[in-house]
């Protein structure tokens, strides 16, 4: 058996503990560990944005972050997104805009388009497709997904 | 007195209604399930491209803590061959093809045991000459995939068209064979002023679903079967699993999560499938089966990779006088749906324009490469990437402008085609006349056409492509329908269970509207069933873009009967003539005035709650009217048909061989738009995946190796580099279509590449007629080509 840590955090902004292989990534601890399974494996090494959190206000591909580092941290998942009123306003606009196909790019695009607006809260399209670049799409053609921020961006906030 | 004003959702911008929990991340795929007793299973896969194995050794994998079952194929000697070409067991014993193949499986605990299970496993080959240039598989002497004596040139004659080959067949390699002739081909070639001749090159891509494969199984202790899969093909996938397990098919049943992306992937039974299966019933606990990325580009299907020839001719006034087209399909080590596109690619040869004269020849040859699969498009990317560059070829030998020479040769409505395709419907010439038009195609491409001799480093240009497909599905199985139940509850809630599958694609949304729009209830008073074969009546499943139409008229049909109950005795209740009643906004109206008369709600209660008590529940079964074709593939194989052209706008820096689509702007024939949103998710969608096949996807398969199986090496299109889109809808109001819609799922990919390629030789006037068009291949086409290097040379 792997060596094992006991770690705490701030997840969604609730205090959070676990005991995890040192291998562990965070990815897996949520999933497997938290049964927060809205964040998505579908590469395992940082190409596709499927499985973005966000640690300490960065947006990061919990496939390549160890669990282990989370300590002491403060994660925001999809599951604690729709909890501040940006976030339910980028998932609505997600909604209505027809952003979502198969819907497996989603949670993570969901979580880097509010990291983003945060960031940038007045984006041109073009900014907008630079802040999604590292989370792929098959289905969408990133059009609509595009859209949703930028109606999230316009919409009373 | 309550008005209610007629309305309608037909045409209307609706939200699918699985995008709420979709954006939430609260959506369970198969990846997110976990059953109680559950073991995780992984499978080890040949290491080798040819090889025979001598020896498999388990023990030290068996005896390792926490592993349950490590099965090969002497442990399982009741596995019957799977897939279309029925030429693999799901567990190989005695030899590998392909570096995919499956050699043993190991269900245990936890993931991480079942992969450090598999790195126990020996396994001793002995290697065999390998083939992987398909090109050398019919010739003398080439070593033999299936089957033991050495090839010869093959005797197609024997050979059966679109069946799979025999074991004579398979002694020479060739897994299939089509042939397709229509009209006198010499007496084309005889009224011909100008013929061009050339030879294309298709290249791998594959799917790239965002989920990768994946599977549950688990049996009850009465020996019933239930599979959480990702299928397309729930109802045929029952029969096909009963077969290769050597079950009654009765006691399996098909439950499918929500699927994270299908585009044809999930068309066919792979290996994993039943050796889940396997390890299920070995250990008697459900076992779950999922890939990881790597293993989904190695292991899941790709499109077919294709070389063909292709000759036309035409005369002086632009008229096409006949098509020769001949291609070699790399089949891979096994047979799937790949092998069969050419069924969709003789259509487009002898149907997307006039053409009298037409012959068509495909072999589907066995390597030891990867074996293709179904993809959106199915063979048509590859017949239209020839088929519209010689279009282009011919207008300018001519010297007639290339919209015109695609007027002049397009389809019209009523025609019936030499190939037996009866277009009902036809938009193609208002598609051509609105793409050129919103994309300004004549100047553009009249400029480009003068500039192209300027030294400037980065050009521009315009090319156009038009395509035909299947918009009212595809009649290749006994039956091609699709089954309806629908119930109305005493609270007017709606719940519709339909045979037909949601992928992603927004079918369930588009169902439940044209339930509404029938019922003249609103969108949130409906639920869908859609995902157990055990609750939903039989379809053949998500596939030839076949849903919306197939699905639609069932999903109407049973509407229909539902509505006629409730008007019967809405007419009862009030007195008012049934003729004279209509449902809106959840009432029943007095037609001429819009008066409500009474909520469906209570109408629905007190039919129930009557002395003669009675429930509305309907059902509905539909078949289209399409036809099968003959052993010479000649028949009306869909009841409608789809119909685009595309404009692709490109800059090529030639300085470097960088091709950046700039516009893209389509004019889709798609009978009637349904869902506004939703149809143009589809197409927008349907663009950057011919985008990414155009430019950016090559999986290079080297040797039989899958060089690039990650995001990192295989580029998908990201979303700084997808063109500016204009689309229009061409709205032919089908007959037969739901409402008088067309299918529209598959059609946006297929026009990109060709349209790419005529805009990069607009451009440049350089022709590639090889995919993709990477910097190094355009570069080198075009410094081969002497075109003047930019301001920064070149050599």
């Amino acid at each position: 058996m792997s060596l094992k840590r006991e770690i705490g955090f701030l997840l969604n902004g609730v205090e959070t503990h676990a005991t995890v292989p040192v291998d562990l990534s965070a990815l897996s601890m949520l999933r497997d560990l938290l049964g927060l399974t809205g964040t998505k494996y579908a590469c395992g090494e940082g190409e596709c944005g499927a499985c973005t959190i966000v640690v300490d206000g960065v947006s990061t591909c919990s496939c390549l972050q160890f669990a282990v580092d989370c300590d002491g941290r403060t994660l925001t998942t999809i599951e604690g997104v729709a909890g501040d009123p940006l976030g339910a306003k980028i998932e609505q606009a997600f909604v209505d805009c027809g952003a979502v196909q198969c819907g497996f790019c989603t949670p993570g695009m969901v979580v880097q388009a509010k990291h983003f607006l945060e960031t940038h809260p007045q984006p041109t399209r073009d900014e907008i497709k630079r802040g999604i670049e590292g989370n792929l799409c098959r289905c969408t053609g990133y059009v609509k997904i595009i859209d949703a921020i930028e109606a999230a961006s316009r919409a009373d906030r | 007195m309550k008005v209610i004003e007629k309305s309608t959702l037909i045409g209307k911008r609706i939200a699918k209604l699985d995008a709420p929990e979709k954006a939430a991340g609260m959506t369970r795929y198969v990846h997110d399930l976990d059953l109680p007793g559950q073991l995780h299973a992984r499978i080890l896969r040949s290491t080798r491209v040819h090889a025979r194995i001598k020896r498999i050794d388990t023990r030290r994998a068996r005896a390792l803590a926490g592993v349950h079952a490590v099965l090969t194929a002497a442990d399982v000697p009741y596995q019957r061959p799977l897939g279309v070409g029925k030429d693999q067991l799901p567990l190989k014993g005695d030899k590998v093809r392909s570096l995919r193949d499956e050699i043993a499986a190991v269900a245990a605990d936890t993931e991480a045991i079942a992969e450090a299970a598999l790195a126990l496993i020996d396994v001793e080959y002995e290697d065999l000459p390998t083939l992987t240039d398909p090109a050398d598989a019919l010739k003398p002497g080439a070593p033999v995939i299936h089957g033991e004596t050495l090839a010869s040139p093959a005797p197609h004659d024997a050979l059966k068209p679109g069946e799979p080959g025999d074991a004579e067949a398979h002694r020479h390699n060739v897994a299939m064979t089509f042939d397709y002739a229509q009209g006198d081909l010499a007496a084309g070639e005889a009224e011909s002023d100008v013929i061009v001749d050339d030879w294309f090159r298709l290249h791998y891509v594959t799917h790239c679903c965002m989920g990768v494969s994946g599977i549950i199984a688990e049996f009850d202790r009465s020996g019933n079967l239930t599979l959480h899969s990702n299928t397309q093909v729930p109802f045929l996938h029952k029969r096909e699993f009963a077969e290769i397990l050597g079950m009654d098919p009765g006691r399996i049943r098909i439950i499918q999560p929500p699927i994270g992306g299908g585009f044809g992937s999930k068309l066919d039974i792979y290996p994993f499938e039943p050796i889940c299966v396997f390890l299920a019933k070995a250990t008697r606990r459900p076992v779950k089966l999922v890939f990881s990325r790597e293993e989904e580009f190695i292991a899941s299907p790709t499109r077919q990779p294709v070389l063909l020839r292709l000759r036309s001719g035409a005369k002086k006034d632009g008229t096409l006088t006949f098509r020769d087209c001949e291609t070699l399909h790399d089949n891979g080590a096994y047979t799937s749906w790949g092998a069969t596109t050419p069924f969709v690619m003789m259509q487009t040869i002898s149907s997307l324009y006039r053409v009298p004269h037409c012959k068509y020849h495909t072999t589907a040859v066995y390597t030891n490469n990867p074996y293709a699969g179904s993809f959106r498009g199915y063979g048509n990317l590859q017949a239209t990437f020839a088929v519209e560059q010689q279009i282009d070829e011919l207008a300018e030998k001519l010297g007639i402008d290339p919209l015109e020479m695609r007027l002049k040769n397009a389809q019209d409505p009523g025609e019936i085609t030499p190939q037996g395709m009866h277009f009902q419907t036809c938009g193609l010439k208002e598609c051509l006349r609105t793409a050129a038009e919103v994309s300004d195609y004549r100047a553009r491409h009249a400029a480009a056409l003068a500039a192209q001799h300027s030294p400037q480093r980065y050009k521009r240009g315009v090319g156009m492509a038009s395509m035909l497909h299947v918009g009212g599905g595809a009649k290749i199985y006994p039956s091609d329908g699709c089954g309806t139940i629908l119930k109305i509850d005493d609270f007017a809630h709606v719940t519709l269970i339909t045979g037909a599958s949601e992928i992603g694609q927004g079918s369930e949304t588009v169902l439940a509207q044209l339930v509404c729009e029938e019922l003249g209830i609103p969108l949130d008073t409906v639920s869908v069933v859609n995902n157990d074969t055990d609750i939903t009546p039989w379809d053949v499943g998500v596939h030839a873009s076949r849903t919306t139409f197939i699905g639609g008229n069932s999903a109407i049909g049973a509407a229909r009967k539902a509505k006629a109950k409730v008007l019967a005795a809405a007419a009862k209740t009030t007195g008012i003539p049934e003729a004279e009643l209509e449902l809106r906004a959840g009432h029943i109206v007095r037609t001429a005035t819009g008066e409500a008369l009474v909520s469906l709600a209570k109408l629905l209660r007190s039919l129930h709650f009557s002395d003669k008590a009675e429930l509305v529940m309907t059902t509905f079964y539909y078949e289209p009217p399409s036809k099968h074709q003959d052993k010479s593939f000649k028949g009306d194989v869909s009841a409608a048909y789809a119909w685009a052209t595309q404009v692709v706008e490109v800059e090529v820096d030639t300085d470097t061989g960088v091709v950046r689509l700039l516009k893209v702007t389509g004019a889709h024939d798609v009978g009637r738009v349904l869902n506004r949103l939703g149809i143009e998710g589809q197409i927008e969608g349907g663009i950057v995946m011919g985008q990414g096949y155009a430019i950016t996807e090559d999986l290079m398969v080297d040797g039989g190796v899958v060089r690039n199986p990650g995001f990192r090496d295989y580029k998908l299109v990201t979303a700084p580099e997808i063109p500016e889109m204009e689309v229009r809808f061409i709205e032919t109001m089908d007959g037969e279509g739901p409402q008088g819609a067309k299918g529209v799922g598959e059609a946006p990919a297929i026009c990109i590449a060709a349209a790419t390629a005529n805009a990069i030789c607009n451009a440049t006037g350089v022709r590639i007629r090889e995919l993709p068009f990477t910097p190094e291949k355009v570069y080198r086409a075009l410094h081969r080509a002497g075109v003047p290097a930019g301001p920064t040379g070149g050599d």
